[in-house]
């Protein structure tokens, strides 16, 4: 099982404590930048960039480029990446990633056919490595690290672990949480595609025996079955922190792509009704809007008193 | 994107899976050239991606001119699931034993290939019986597997050979074409016990397409989705009078079922992306003022890091530009929403505190 903590964050002992090191892949494109920029801003130890054909300058004044990620990790050391590059180069990035020796890949890019994202998994499965994304606003925990590319303001630090398939919705109810006094242990966002390098059962997994952890949020979507997936590992394993879901797309049509790769209704495979009955079957009440999220989720804590 | 059954059956005949002989065409004209070709009897197909088009009258078999004339104009006039008829299929009667059930498709949850195979296919899948369920991983099916297979479906001799020999050239298809979905239902066992495939269905990763040129060809997008493309947008138009923005596929979403649940009907799911600029917005609404039948635009932007009061430029701007005479209906999180909502003063774009108010407006609005 992957220990996100201990990538995060580390042990009190690491001479990296709460400061691990982050590489940007991608990080003299525009998009890189930006972001590599706002990270930094958060507090993330951004370590190294690596854009083929720039080692040797330097980001922003402080942080060295390199032309590979071999490179980048035999400097830094850093157990941690992030990609930016666009979608039909992400193949190429993860593999430099994963044969340098990175453990978390955050995979920020939009449109990586699935058939890519499936060979970066099983090479990231022979690594020992884990995949966050594609198509996901990456993954923090408020106020001590963020790896991606959401704002700042909806988050902060607290006892709920959220996770979410979508970015806006992630701020859209991490605010309403934030908002309801119930901040936020860790934030993991899973992706809108139909493959996803950490689906929520193995986002589950990382967080649910967190000793502090004081409850859930799932935010999920019309697609795959994700969503029962986890419902019924909830059940199987016995999990009780007050845990509260919301799904979107409950009035989409079938058949039809809602923005999300993912995001498809094929039949009755993949739809709200099934998603939501199976979080019935596990006692996890469903929101119909974002701000019903933090309301449920009172009542919840309320009756575990 | 899923593409019509006479053009997953050009990718079939391709990869050179049995087909019965067929003649497309897109009016009556052609249709009477191509009954004579193919001769009478034969069934006349609506080509529309969705499913469900025998329920729905689009397969009628036709045994003679009279038939035709009257079956072939009815046919095209359907709408199933909202999906006009793209063509019509005409396509040679089959003399059938038995009706399969055979499909490779992309497993989310298990990240590869799956097939799924059955003895009693020519019913919905949900509704197909003793599956048989094969997890591939990411080549193409083996010898073994594809013999299993046929085994487990309890078929021998010459049907086996010829399930075995249809599931290995639709794996190479599959795997070749990078398809999410590739179903043939029914898969027949004729009379002289050929196997034929009598439907298709193939769903593409439209994420793969810069490395297939040659499925091009079955891109079949209006106007205004290839201007939203274009934009780096998603659209997905409905068949309501209230036109559905905002940022994030998830964000939209959401709005979209709010608003059904305050009785309201959305005219289409835009999704700008993660981000909003004055120009993003300003798009929008070009793309918005291109649809028949809106009658008021809500708009529901997180910003974040967005300022607010650039979104406002955007409003004001396509009044100006007369690009839009609608009233829009907006909740703008983000910063400087003070500022914004005095900017929008006295023009039609209202902001609200709270999505709620902002659907409730619009359900409101588009009545008068």
């Amino acid at each position: 099982m992957t220990d996100i903590f201990g990538l995060l964050k580390g042990k009190p002992e690491d001479s990296d404590y709460e400061k691990k090191g982050v590489i940007v892949q991608g990080i003299t494109g525009a998009y890189g930048s930006l972001h590599a920029k706002q990270m930094m801003a958060y507090g993330t130890n951004v370590v190294a960039g690596v854009t083929p054909g720039k080692g040797g300058q330097k980001f922003e004044d402080k942080v060295p480029i390199y032309n590979t990620m071999q490179e980048a990790v035999d400097a830094t050391n850093a157990k941690i990446s992030i990609v930016f590059v666009p979608a039909k180069f992400f193949l190429g990035a993860a593999k430099d990633a994963l044969e340098a020796g990175i453990k978390l890949l955050v995979a920020i890019p939009e449109h990586v056919p699935v058939r890519d994202t499936m060979e970066a998994l099983d090479l990231a499965k022979q690594k020992g490595a884990v995949i966050i994304g594609p198509n996901t606003p990456g993954i923090m925990i408020p106020e001590l690290i963020k790896i991606g590319i959401m704002p700042p303001m909806p988050f902060k630090a607290g006892k709920i672990a959220v996770l979410s398939k979508s970015g806006t919705l992630l701020y859209e109810i991490s605010d309403a949480l934030t908002n309801a006094g119930f901040g936020q242990s860790i934030t993991i966002g899973i992706g809108g595609d139909p493959v996803n390098g950490t689906r929520l059962i193995d986002a589950f997994d990382m967080v649910k025996d967190l000793p502090d952890l004081e409850g859930m949020v799932v935010v999920g979507e019309i697609g795959g079955d994700s969503e029962e997936m986890l419902a019924q590992r909830i059940i199987d394993s016995g999990f009780n922190k007050p845990t509260v879901a919301y799904i979107a797309g409950r009035a989409a049509p079938k058949e039809k792509r809602m923005g999300h790769a993912g995001a498809i209704v094929m039949g009755t495979y993949g739809s709200a009704e099934s998603k939501v009955s199976m979080f019935n079957k596990a006692n996890i009440p469903v929101a119909k809007r974002p701000a019903e999220v933090p309301v449920l989720l009172a009542g919840k804590m309320e009756k575990s008193d | 994107m899923q593409l019509l059954e006479f053009q997953a059956k050009e990718l079939f005949r391709e990869y050179g899976i049995n087909l019965l002989d067929s003649i497309s065409s897109t009016n009556i004209e052609d249709g009477r050239k191509h009954a004579k070709e193919l001769g009478y009897p034969f069934v006349i197909k609506i080509q529309v991606p969705v499913g469900g088009r025998g329920k729905a009258g689009g397969i009628q078999k036709c045994q003679n001119d009279d038939e035709f004339e009257i079956k072939y104009p009815q046919v095209m006039d359907l709408t199933i699931k909202g999906e006009k008829a793209r063509a019509i299929l005409l396509e040679k009667m089959a003399d059938i034993k038995k009706e399969l059930y055979l499909s490779i498709f992309l497993n989310r949850s298990k990240r590869c290939y799956t097939i799924i195979a059955s003895a009693e296919g020519g019913v919905e899948i949900e509704s197909v019986k003793n599956q048989i369920i094969k997890e591939i991983g990411l080549g193409e099916v083996s010898d073994e597997i594809a013999q299993e297979v046929a085994k487990e479906m309890g078929l021998e001799g010459k049907h086996a050979e010829g399930v075995v020999d249809t599931l290995k050239k639709l794996s190479k298809l599959t795997i070749e074409k990078e398809a999410e979905l590739v179903e043939i239902n029914p898969l027949a066992i004729m009379q002289d016990d050929t196997i034929m495939a009598l439907d298709g269905k193939f769903v593409t990763d439209d994420n793969s397409n810069f490395r297939h040129p040659e499925l091009e060809k079955y891109q079949e997008k209006s106007a205004i989705e290839e201007q939203a493309e274009k934009s780096g947008f998603s659209l997905v138009e409905l068949d309501g009078d209230i036109a559905v923005v905002g940022n994030g596929a998830g964000l939209v979403m959401s709005t979209l079922d709010m608003l059904s649940d305050n009785g309201g009907k959305p005219a289409c799911f835009l999704d700008v992306g993660g981000g909003a600029t004055t120009e993003s917005v300003y798009e929008a609404l070009t793309l918005i003022s291109k649809l028949d039948r809106v009658k008021g635009i809500l708009v529901n932007l997180y910003g974040g890091i967005v300022k607010t009061t650039v979104v406002a430029e955007a409003f004001l701007k396509a009044y100006e530009d007369n690009v839009i005479d609608l009233p829009v209906f907006s909740r703008l999180k983000g910063t400087e929403s003070e500022r914004a909502t005095e900017m929008l003063q006295g023009s039609r774009t209202k902001i609200f505190g709270t999505v709620e108010e902002a659907i409730n407006a619009a359900v409101m609005g588009v009545k008068n």
